[in-house]
């Protein structure tokens, strides 16, 4: 592996470590439902700060289920994955391929070292 | 960062509206002017909102029992400037209002306001800053990163703050309950926004040099004995 690639590697790790912790150290037993969204406590924060207030619109479309929600999610991830791998293939495959053009003007055709 | 759909008062809606809309039309403008004198850029454009889009989805556990997600938006402002940030980041939240159910069309001013203004401005404003004292690249890229994701909820909790003051303390008293509901939870979130951040950036070193010295991003060579010496420039 050269130091790029372990560099790499250990801001993953760093990233993954940083997400795993909070749930191997158990710091959400000291709450009824551990690790729910903080989106959803902040709804609960208004309710107790203002008990008399109402959402006045609801969304158009709300997934039936937490499952669909969760895999509306992963789509959404998905697309953003999937463009950004596309996008360093390509630029990989450009490098690789203006790499080996620039071989190929060196050593004259025929005695192509591959 | 979501403000859920009908959870602001109409009045507050209107406003962050209001407020949202001269940075999205000026985002618009920048990024059409961009793909039109930059063609090629428009890759790495889609690469920029396409990371927004993966660390959105992402929900993470954090320290504090719950969780929360990234933004995404520090990358595409170090790379582009934060008007592309807020067309790039409306987009984002647009999606998960309509198909999601997370965040909403009356909120979403607000939530463009927090996550696609805000957010990537302060980013960039750190990142600039840090640049200017010949700090390494990849530094200033991880605390521009953090605090574009660490400011934007500190918005959110603002703007809660504002429409939902505590009936005793007032502003205060509800900016503290917010704040330990969002800011709190995100802060190590955020140091993982800022490593993924610097984990693209060092693979787009890598893979697109030409693209990130025209971006003012990387020095032109020959410039380079002047400049801060980074750790990936060095290599280079």
């Amino acid at each position: 592996m050269s130091r790029n690639a372990k560099i790499n590697a250990l801001l993953i790790l760093l990233v993954a470590a940083l997400a795993v912790l909070p749930l191997a150290l158990g710091l959400g037993d000291h709450k009824k439902e551990p690790f729910t969204g903080a989106d959803a406590q902040a709804e609960t924060a208004i309710a107790e700060l203002d008990p008399e207030y109402e959402p006045w619109f609801s969304p158009l479309y709300e997934p039936p289920s937490g499952e669909v929600e969760s895999a509306l999610f992963a789509v959404q991830a998905a697309i953003g994955a999937g463009v950004l791998a596309y996008y360093f293939g390509l630029r990989r495959g450009r490098r690789q391929g203006e790499t080996r053009a620039r071989a190929a003007e060196v050593t004259p055709a025929g005695r192509d070292e591959e | 960062m979501h403000i859920a759909e009908g959870f602001l008062p109409p009045a507050h809606a209107i406003a962050w509206g209001v407020a949202a809309t001269p940075f999205v039309v000026q985002g618009v403008r920048s990024l059409t002017r961009e793909v039109r004198e930059h063609p090629e850029s428009t890759l790495l454009l889609g690469a920029s909102g396409a990371f927004t889009f993966v660390l959105s989805a992402l929900k993470i556990p954090s320290v504090t029992g719950s969780c929360s997600h990234p933004t995404g938006t520090g990358l595409g402002a170090i790379l582009f400037r934060p008007p592309i940030m807020a067309v790039l980041g409306t987009i984002t939240l647009l999606f998960q209002a309509l198909l999601l159910a997370h965040g909403g069309l009356t909120t979403l001013g607000a939530n463009v306001f927090s996550m696609a203004i805000v957010g990537p401005w302060a980013g960039y404003a750190v990142y600039r800053l840090l640049k200017r004292y010949d700090v390494p690249l990849m530094v200033a890229v991880f605390f521009g990163a953090f605090v574009a994701d660490l400011s934007t909820y500190c918005v959110t909790s603002v703007q809660l703050a504002l429409a939902f003051p505590d009936p005793g303390s007032g502003f205060p008293g509800a900016l503290a309950k917010f704040g330990s509901i969002f800011a709190v939870t995100q802060i190590p979130l955020a140091v993982s926004e800022g490593l993924l951040t610097v984990l693209v950036m060092r693979l787009l070193v890598q893979s697109s040099k030409g693209e990130l010295t025209r971006l003012g991003v990387l020095l032109q060579r020959g410039r380079q004995a002047s400049a801060p010496r980074s750790e990936t420039e060095a290599k280079a």
